[in-house]
């Protein structure tokens, strides 16, 4: 396996390597917090980082399936396309942030604007998340095992989030719906995907109200 | 931008290296601040029958003289310890008298901390040349505070870098932008407090400076400061014993917290806590909003 060690290779070095003849698997250690770490990969690679990443580990991920052992900063696959981000720690704010595609997995909480504005991504938190999580979701799904801060789901499209502990306040145009059979099968296949061993029939689903749509002068103060 | 660092020993032993382990933090920031550099320490406090000072002054300066006219003044034993433009007064007199006297006698000097154990350097330029110009890595001292600039909304001088003294052993940094700061000076200004630049920093320090004044215990001016100050900020601030840490409600500036046995830290960025000994194993979390944290003895 490859080796990247960043006390001593820089993450210049990494990422270019990864955009350009990434292969089998390849592990970095003493990550040290630094910023863009194993950013931008477009390959079948598998990454795994021991330690604390800092700011946009995985962004843009394409394909490749990342494993952070450790705490990740603000931006963690940040536009993730395909594949796979895994953070064994916590994340930081807006993790999975405009996340089109792939499969963001927080095994423990994220912060303030986890998956803002997701255009097709899956994020599993298996803990918490913080305000303002999903705002503007257009699509994909946000599964919550914890609670969910304040103003979640505000100004939402047509990104699903299913919550299974408490939800704070809700943001504007955001609302409790129907959990059906077909969203508990979905979700049930999603969790079972990502090994996280929790019943769906537990979890509530919440969407978008569509009220805020079209311009509505009853709703004007919710613009 | 900003870079914020902080740092409280839990273990006495070493604080010998706390200036090292500060300097090691505030170099990992220069990136998000390298306009100028700054750093509160907690250090040989002097008792309570005396007063220390820290003050700045632009060029070169005859340290000896004021010393001799401090003593003869004021009647008190007076020693000055000069770090590169800064200089520490120690007097055997109370402080008050002492900063008052100085305000009126010596108005060009700035005394940029006042209290019996704090010291704050500040300066322009890059974090390693602060560093390298006042020693950082060979002071002592029990906690600090230390703080990056990059400058949005006010000149690059010494006297817009932070910390900002906010009373006796207080201070603040702050990362962020204050919107409010324009009414907010006046206001303060209005109620005599002493606000020398256009910085919306010093505005936030001014704030609390007035509410201790009146007699909010920290905690209750910080929570007050979540009403009164419209803006965008992790403010860390320093006290004799200890630190504590705000952030706003919508907290768009990072912060990160980490605590081992040995010490507890703050930063702005994991990676300034990484260069602190037993980081990789330490208890790492970050500041909710709108949630007041507090450490000290």
């Amino acid at each position: 396996m490859t080796e990247f060690d960043l006390n001593t290779d820089s993450v210049r070095a990494l990422n270019q390597h990864l955009h350009d003849s990434p292969s089998g698997s390849l592990s970095v250690v003493n990550p040290g917090g630094r910023h863009c770490i194993a950013s931008g990969i477009d390959a079948s690679v598998a990454v795994s980082i021991d330690g604390h990443v800092g700011y946009y580990c995985a962004g843009m991920n394409k394909k490749a399936q990342v494993t952070i052992t450790g705490n990740a900063g603000p931006g963690v696959a940040e536009n993730i396309m395909s594949g796979s981000v895994r953070i064994k720690g916590s994340a930081s704010q807006y993790a999975g942030a405009s996340g089109q595609g792939g499969t963001l997995i927080i095994e423990g909480d994220a912060s303030a604007r986890c998956g803002i504005s997701m255009k097709g991504v899956d994020i599993v938190v298996t803990g918490s998340v913080g305000h303002m999580s999903a705002f503007m979701g257009q699509k994909g799904r946000l599964v919550i095992c914890g609670d969910a801060g304040d103003f979640l789901g505000d100004s939402l499209y047509e990104a699903l989030i299913y919550v299974r502990g408490s939800v704070g306040e809700l943001g504007a145009d955001c609302v409790e719906k129907e959990m059906t059979a077909d969203h508990v099968q979905s979700l049930k296949v999603l969790l079972a995907s990502v090994g996280v061993d929790a019943s769906a029939k537990d979890f509530r689903r919440y969407g978008s109200a569509r009220k805020l749509y079209n311009f509505n002068i009853d709703h004007a103060d919710d613009y | 931008m900003c870079g914020i660092v902080g740092i409280y020993l839990k273990n006495e032993d070493l604080n010998p290296e706390l200036g090292g382990l500060l300097s090691a933090m505030l170099i990992e920031m220069s990136d998000r601040g390298p306009d100028s550099a700054g750093v509160a320490l907690y250090r040989d406090p002097v008792p309570d029958s005396s007063g220390k000072l820290t003050l700045h002054v632009a060029g070169s300066y005859d340290w000896d003289a004021l010393q001799t006219e401090m003593t003869a003044q004021l009647k008190a034993d007076v020693k000055i310890e000069i770090h590169a433009s800064h200089a520490v007064v120690i007097a055997s007199t109370d402080v008050t008298s002492v900063q008052n006297w100085l305000k009126t006698e010596y108005p060009d000097l700035n005394i940029m901390s006042a209290g019996s154990a704090i010291e704050i350097y500040k300066e322009k330029g890059l974090p390693s040349e602060f560093v390298r110009q006042f020693k950082l890595h060979e002071l002592n001292g029990t906690h600090a505070l230390g703080h990056t600039r990059m400058a949005t909304e006010s000149a690059v001088t010494t006297e817009h870098s932070h910390p900002f003294s906010t009373g006796m052993d207080l201070c603040l940094v702050h990362n962020g932008s204050l919107s409010n700061h324009n009414r907010l000076r006046q206001q303060l200004r209005n109620e005599g407090v002493d606000i020398q630049t256009d910085n919306d920093s010093e505005v936030a320090a001014g704030y609390l400076m007035w509410r201790l004044r009146e007699g909010d215990s920290l905690e209750e001016a910080l929570d007050r400061a979540l009403k009164d100050l419209d803006g965008f900020y992790t403010f860390a601030i320093g006290t004799k014993n200890g630190f504590a840490v705000l952030r706003d409600p919508v907290a768009c500036k990072p912060a990160v917290m980490a605590e081992t046995d040995e010490w507890v830290a703050m930063s702005s960025e994991f990676r300034a806590i990484a260069q602190l000994p037993g980081a990789a194993n330490a208890t790492i979390w970050e500041p909710s909003p709108a949630t007041v944290y507090t450490w000290g003895h």
